[in-house]
């Protein structure tokens, strides 16, 4: 009794660490800090079904279960420091808060282009917030810059020309969603969305935004001039550690774990979700973060038994987090999905059911051997080469 | 244990599938099906279901 486990962030991770600490019968005081007004709630539909209509936060929210009901929500104010010898995060209201556990589940923000021009008029998409202000700009005929060519971007930009406007999509690689996707399926998915009427200008980056008090419009790399009233910027993420700063850790990009999700050796600190850089020996030693929807659930479940055993409550994970990434998008009304992990096997991409304008089944290769599969369409065939990378792709 | 999955927000992900093979499947139009009452000693697997589920379209009452 008396102990007490801060989770610094309030969004999937820290819901789902919150939930496994009570399941795994942890009956100190639960603190989750959240710098955003909400409880936790489900992202992934705020780049298509909250553009396309009004999104309330009930409707997205997680389902709290009776046994989270106790847990401490310090919502609408960030983390802004800690002292991981003292055990102590600040909070932006000055609170100090002593922990006996730490849980990072600070998550993500999106990057923004670093080049002049108005402020006004220019989107991101990572909180609800974000998705109200771009459906009230979204209106049949506006014209819609979206600057990347990545799932967001892509998946705005359906969004977007379903609801009637006219879409631009300029990104610097030469076919969109190309990692992890491999050229001939981006290009394949580039022909769906030109169908659609989308417009893609690749191989070009924005010099600068145009408009006075409001973007108008944007200049090129190439010289090219393109007249938009909305710009949506789709250019990837930050993590979120600054708050972390000062205690010695490795923090280039996301907070770097061990294969127990344990920060940099420090015991009682464990982070989860898409901040997280770990190890995955199902593949190899490299430590990734992977800014996948299934990420922040896996990593809880192992994250948890971790900290536990850190504070003397409980034994150790069994053995290293190895999860099988997955993911998903949804683009019109066609379904990816992808299992595994294509990047690795994107020098030997083959097509293993269907065609790549229609209904496929893409496989990634390394070695000979099938790292990852994306499906596009052919639903009833994903359980099938899921549980092949299951099997497969578990190294010694 | 009574599970409910709300099928006008189900998009047929299958992600509960992989979850608790034994109370979800995808038929072979790609559609969900599922067992409305399943066995008590289930409760863990439909749990993670409902959890893994990106529609979170999955209830469990009782």
């Amino acid at each position: 009794m008396g102990q007490r486990i801060v989770i610094a962030g309030a969004s999937m991770g820290g819901l789902r660490a919150a939930e496994r600490l009570r399941a795994a019968g942890f009956t100190g005081e639960i603190v989750a800090v959240g710098d955003e007004p909400h409880l936790p709630y489900n992202r992934p539909p705020l780049s298509k079904e909250a553009l396309a209509s009004e999104v309330t936060h009930e409707a997205l929210a997680f389902r709290l279960r009776p046994a989270v009901a106790d847990v401490t929500w310090r919502l609408g104010v960030p983390v802004v420091s800690a002292d991981l010898a003292a055990r102590a995060v600040r909070l932006g209201d000055g609170t100090e808060l002593a922990y006996d556990g730490l849980v990072v589940a600070t998550g993500m923000r999106p990057r923004r282009l670093p080049v002049p021009g108005p402020a006004a008029g220019r989107h991101v998409v990572r909180t609800l917030e974000d998705a109200r202000a771009l459906r009230a700009a979204l209106r049949p005929g506006v014209n819609v810059l979206v600057i990347g060519a990545g799932f967001i971007g892509c998946e705005v930009a359906a969004t977007a020309r379903t609801l009637g406007a006219s879409v631009t999509v300029v990104a610097p690689e030469d076919v969109p969603m190309r990692r992890p996707l491999g050229r001939d399926l981006g290009a394949a998915l580039r022909r769906r969305h030109e169908g659609h009427g989308v417009a893609f200008l690749l191989g070009r980056t924005v010099r600068a935004f145009l408009g006075e008090e409001r973007v108008t419009g944007a200049e090129l790399s190439d010289g090219t001039r393109l007249d938009a009233d909305v710009v949506v910027e789709a250019v990837g993420s930050v993590a979120n550690t600054e708050w972390l700063e000062g205690n010695g850790l490795e923090l280039s990009d996301g907070v770097l774990c061990d294969e127990a999700l344990r920060v940099e050796g420090r015991p009682g600190v464990v982070a989860v979700g898409d901040v997280a850089r770990f190890p995955n020996p199902r593949y190899d030693g490299v430590p990734r973060r992977v800014e996948h929807w299934s990420i922040p659930t896996d990593t809880a479940k192992h994250a948890v038994v971790t900290l536990l055993a850190d504070l003397g409550l409980g034994d150790p994970p069994a053995g290293p987090f190895a999860p099988l990434p997955t993911f998903w998008s949804d683009q019109y009304d066609l379904r990816l999905q992808s299992f595994g992990a294509p990047v690795l096997g994107e020098d030997d991409i083959r097509v293993l059911e269907g065609d790549l304008d229609g209904e496929v089944v893409v496989g990634y290769h390394r070695d000979g051997e099938l790292v990852g599969v994306v499906l596009v369409g052919m639903a009833s065939a994903a359980a099938r080469y899921r549980a092949a990378l299951t099997r497969a792709s578990v190294a010694a | 244990m009574r599970v409910i999955v709300d099928m006008n927000i189900c998009k047929d992900h299958g992600q509960c599938v992989f979850a608790a093979p034994e109370v979800f499947q995808i038929n072979e139009n790609g559609k969900l099906v599922y067992v409305a009452e399943p066995d008590e000693s289930l409760r863990d697997a439909v749990e993670e279901a409902a959890d893994v589920c990106p529609l979170q379209a999955i209830t469990i009452e009782g």
